[in-house]
């Protein structure tokens, strides 16, 4: 792979992915890893995302499942666009 | 590969009931919170002893009763544990503890302070103390085989690079040592919501994963849905676990999950402090997601290294068991070195396999087993912590 990914994503069914680095500013491409099998893709962010947090890879709508691991991480509360932050601001568990 | 981990060994002491500790402490074990003064002098006057004060002990009943039992006892007899004085505020509870820890063959002694009070009973514990530390102190550890490990997980403080990165190198261990005929142990009960559909399925029979959802379900039911107020957001998951990217309970299972690698299965499952008795394998112990009490009630279970993932910088240690702390977050590593045994930060840049990250768990294990002092233990952690399952009588 060339260079260090700034975001890594575990399935090629997940829609969102975490920021691996510290300080992303939005405006930056991201080398984006898969790490089920390395592949890579580009992404731009679209907002400023600490380490660990979340990025959307495609639009989500309200009530949209996020899939992380290929599975169901919660209900989106709120719209995010692609390369947008997805955090408790706009997801939701389903279960408590 | 098989080949090079059956013949890694540790030096470790070798038990009287054939078990083997990594560690070799005395232990003053108060039965209950009044007890913990005496207990705490006798830790002070004799060097080389540990004192494990705790909270609770007194008009517990019932089942929450058995579990304090069987957490002092399991406590004692952890094979980390050389020797033990146990001190109660009457003898009748006090000789039961002593009894449990005696079954595995090891020296213990009891002291009740009613008609002794705390000066007299001081006196005496110490006077045994001594006596059991000389004796201690003077066992050599012997070259064991690495099946002869029983390892422990929890992890803490948990974020998204956990279950990208501290989390798998542990599964990949356990994957790796399970069939070299280790005893491991994972639990955590309500932190496998959102991945109980794929915990269920790692059970090693159908029957068994039914028992572990049965389980699953009654904590769901019994305890949460019971008395939630709201949806536990910043209490699972953890104010910590949101700082570090977490959202949701789903997300945080299924990085939790990664610790039992790709390809072990659970043989059981355990209640809190229990020990396995199904022989070699996988366990599930049915515990809080709390980090100081899981790693108490696993050490009870006599497991006797804990493998600690973390992304935040959960700080916990364990007075008997040594907690092996991994991360993969650079921030933390940055930040929080200190409390870090193994950093796997380069499965995030990708220039670490989850392969090399576990060979090199495996390693420091093997090490740690074999005397080294874990951040942990450096650091002066010996968090000691009962889980209660309801208010005392």
């Amino acid at each position: 792979m060339q260079g260090i990914p700034q975001l890594l994503v575990h399935e090629h069914a997940d829609n969102v992915g975490v920021v691996v680095i510290e300080g992303l500013s939005a405006g930056t491409q991201m080398l984006c890893c898969v790490t089920a099998d390395n592949s890579t893709f580009e992404l731009t962010a679209r907002d400023d995302v600490p380490i660990g947090h979340k990025i959307a890879l495609r639009d989500l709508s309200a009530g949209d499942s996020a899939v992380k691991y290929g599975e169901d991480i919660g209900r989106m509360t709120s719209d995010a666009k692609t390369g947008e932050h997805v955090h408790v601001h706009n997801l939701k568990t389903r279960r408590w | 590969m098989a080949t090079k981990r059956a013949a890694a060994t540790f030096m470790g002491y070798r038990r009287e009931n054939g078990r083997v500790g990594v560690r070799n402490h005395v232990v003053i074990l108060p039965v209950d919170d009044i007890s913990n003064a005496a207990a705490v002098a006798v830790g002070n006057n004799i060097k080389g002893t540990l004192a494990l004060p705790h909270s609770y002990g007194r008009l517990q009943f019932g089942e929450d009763l058995e579990l304090h039992f069987r957490t002092m006892i399991g406590t004692g007899s952890n094979p980390n544990v050389a020797a033990a004085v146990v001190i109660g505020i009457e003898p009748g509870w006090t000789q039961r503890v002593v009894d449990g820890i005696a079954e595995t063959g090891k020296p213990v002694a009891g002291f009740s302070i009613e008609q002794n009070g705390d000066l007299r009973t001081i006196m005496d514990a110490s006077r045994k103390a001594k006596e059991f530390v000389h004796r201690a102190s003077e066992l050599q550890r012997e070259s064991c085989a690495v099946s002869d490990l029983w390892i422990s997980t929890k992890c803490g403080e948990s974020d998204t690079t956990t279950g990208l990165g501290s989390c798998p190198t542990v599964g990949n261990m356990f994957d790796k040592l399970l069939p070299e005929g280790i005893h491991g142990c994972f639990g955590e009960t309500s932190e496998i919501t959102g991945a109980e559909h794929i915990c269920r399925r790692r059970a090693v029979t159908p029957e068994v994963g039914d028992r572990w959802y049965a389980m699953w379900k009654a904590y769901q039911d019994e305890v949460i849905f019971a008395h939630q107020t709201d949806d536990l957001s910043e209490s699972q998951p953890t104010k910590g676990n949101i700082e570090g990217g977490l959202t949701t309970i789903e997300e945080k299972a299924l990085g939790n999950l990664e610790k039992i690698g790709r390809t072990s299965r659970y043989v059981d499952i355990l209640g809190p402090a229990e020990r396995p008795a199904a022989g070699r394998g996988l366990y599930f112990m049915d515990s809080s997601s709390a980090a100081a009490e899981c790693v108490t009630l696993m050490a009870a279970g006599g497991f006797t290294v804990h493998t600690f993932p973390t992304g935040q910088g959960n700080v916990v240690g364990n007075p008997i068991v040594p907690v092996v702390k991994i991360t993969a977050n650079p921030r933390t590593l940055r930040t929080m070195s200190e409390h870090v045994d193994l950093d796997v930060a380069g499965i995030l840049t990708r220039q670490q396999t989850v392969d090399e990250a576990g060979d090199a768990l495996i390693e420091l294990i093997c090490r740690t087993a074999s005397g080294r002092i874990t951040a942990a233990e450096a650091l002066g952690h010996k968090e000691f912590v009962m889980t209660r399952l309801y208010r005392s009588a």
